[in-house]
């Protein structure tokens, strides 16, 4: 029964593909949702798999069994197995637990400095503007929201392409898109296989915002040309890194072009991804009940262990 | 339809629109240039109740141009104090009785705010 507990360590090799699938067939914010939530729940089980690996092979040891007053030794596959599979548990979790530690003080170093360059700029609204050559634009969580913007990307577009930059940014805000990212982020950092669905999911958060901002201006068409220039002069000032923190969306993330032809076709009907939908739901759902019937079985052969319960 | 839709928005979605079409057009801007940059169906009357709450704000400059004024974004508000000082300014300008404000602004202040201003009028002294 152990065994069952590798399900959740595989399963999230299936999210990518899926992911990508949902982001196709389901309306961009049900597939925000969707993927977000399946992401962070394979995370956790995959954790939490790799934390019971790591106390059975601790309870393999005289020292701890004492400590967990086993008076028979637990019953689990063979010791070559079981101990080099813990002893890759702790490694895995150390270096899940440092990235994790890393990134979260990177990013929030990351957003002070951008709040503070933000109300240091002159703002009028909810707009704060930056004067830097360099265009760019993203949204900026806190309280209140605000959406920074550069002189060289306000110079770069027109009154209504200018209308339809900052419902894209003001639809990130209200969308609250920072905590799917994240969250994407954070479920990145517990599984290598998740790594591929953190960009899903930011490609995610920019295809709802694209959408609001086209219902919000009444055109998608002028949307779509919104986000093209805007990217294209981001293009031509090259790639350099503007400091902002990763989970502030900006308005050039991910793959532009798909963006733009998305915002160029027809919106999809509703009925349109049931299947992937169902899929999301079966591969989380079966990742969460291996986990739970996996540490199940586990607590039970404590139990018989420490003489509580016969086997 | 567009027009009621456009004077139906946020103050705050309105003043970004309006300061967002000055810092893209670089040189000082008329309302009714404001209102051809904004590409939105905004009454020119509305675009100048922007500009000028925008300039109560202290981030955006004025100065005179025929019967009207001509707007531009404030540049160096990167010192904060300043636009804090600008701000009192139009403040105290816009009660008719200038006096009066100062009297109570100076007799409310705390006792290490008065020591700072003596210690500044002192500097200016010598």
């Amino acid at each position: 029964m152990t065994a069952l507990l590798l399900l959740p360590l595989l399963l999230p090799f299936a999210l990518p593909a899926l992911a990508r699938r949902a982001l196709d067939r389901l309306a961009p914010v049900a597939a925000l949702w969707a993927v977000t939530g399946c992401a962070v729940i394979l995370a956790g089980c995959s954790l939490a798999a790799l934390g019971s690996f790591v106390l059975i092979g601790l309870l393999k040891v005289p020292l701890f069994a004492g400590l967990g007053e086993l008076i028979h030794p637990l019953r689990t596959a063979s010791d070559l197995v079981v101990l080099p599979a813990a002893a890759t548990s702790v490694g895995v979790l150390a270096v899940c637990g440092w990235t994790l530690v890393r990134s979260v003080l990177h990013q929030t170093r990351a957003f002070r400095a951008a709040r503070t360059e933000a109300g240091r700029g002159p703002s009028a609204g909810d707009l704060c503007v930056v004067d830097s050559p360099r265009p760019d634009a993203y949204a900026l969580p806190g309280r209140p929201h605000r959406i920074v913007v550069t002189t060289a990307m306000l110079r770069s577009l027109d009154g209504p392409e200018r209308e339809a930059l900052f419902a894209h940014e003001r639809a990130h805000n209200d969308g609250h898109h920072h905590y799917f990212l994240g969250a994407a982020e954070l479920a990145a950092h517990c599984h290598p296989a998740l790594r591929p669905v953190r960009e899903t999911i930011r490609l995610a958060a920019e295809r709802a915002a694209d959408e609001a901002a086209a219902a919000s201006v009444g055109d998608r068409r002028l949307t779509a040309r919104a986000i093209a220039r805007a990217a294209l002069a981001g293009q031509a000032a090259g790639p350099a890194s503007s400091g902002r923190p990763d989970f502030a969306p900006a308005a050039t993330t991910g793959p532009v072009p798909q963006r733009v032809q998305a915002l160029l076709a027809a919106p999809l009907g509703p009925r349109a991804g049931r299947a992937i939908a169902a899929l999301l739901v079966v591969c989380t759902a079966l990742s969460c009940a291996a986990s739970v019937v996996g540490m199940a079985d586990f607590h039970h052969r404590v139990e018989v262990a420490q003489g509580d319960e016969t086997p | 339809m567009t027009e009621a839709k456009d004077e139906r928005r946020p103050a705050g979605e309105l003043e970004a629109s309006v300061m967002a079409a000055l810092w893209a057009a670089g040189t000082p801007q008329t309302p009714g240039q404001v209102q051809l940059r904004l590409g939105a169906d905004l009454a020119r009357t509305t675009v100048t109740t922007i500009l000028t709450r925008l300039y109560d704000k202290g981030v955006v400059e004025r100065h005179r141009q025929g019967r009207g004024y001509a707007y531009l974004p404030v540049r160096d508000v990167q010192d904060a104090h300043g636009l804090t000082a600008r701000r009192m300014h139009s403040e105290l300008d816009r009660d008719n009785d200038r006096e009066t404000v100062l009297a109570r602004f100076v007799a409310q202040l705390s006792p290490g705010d008065e020591r700072i201003l003596r210690d500044l009028l002192e500097s200016d002294d010598q």
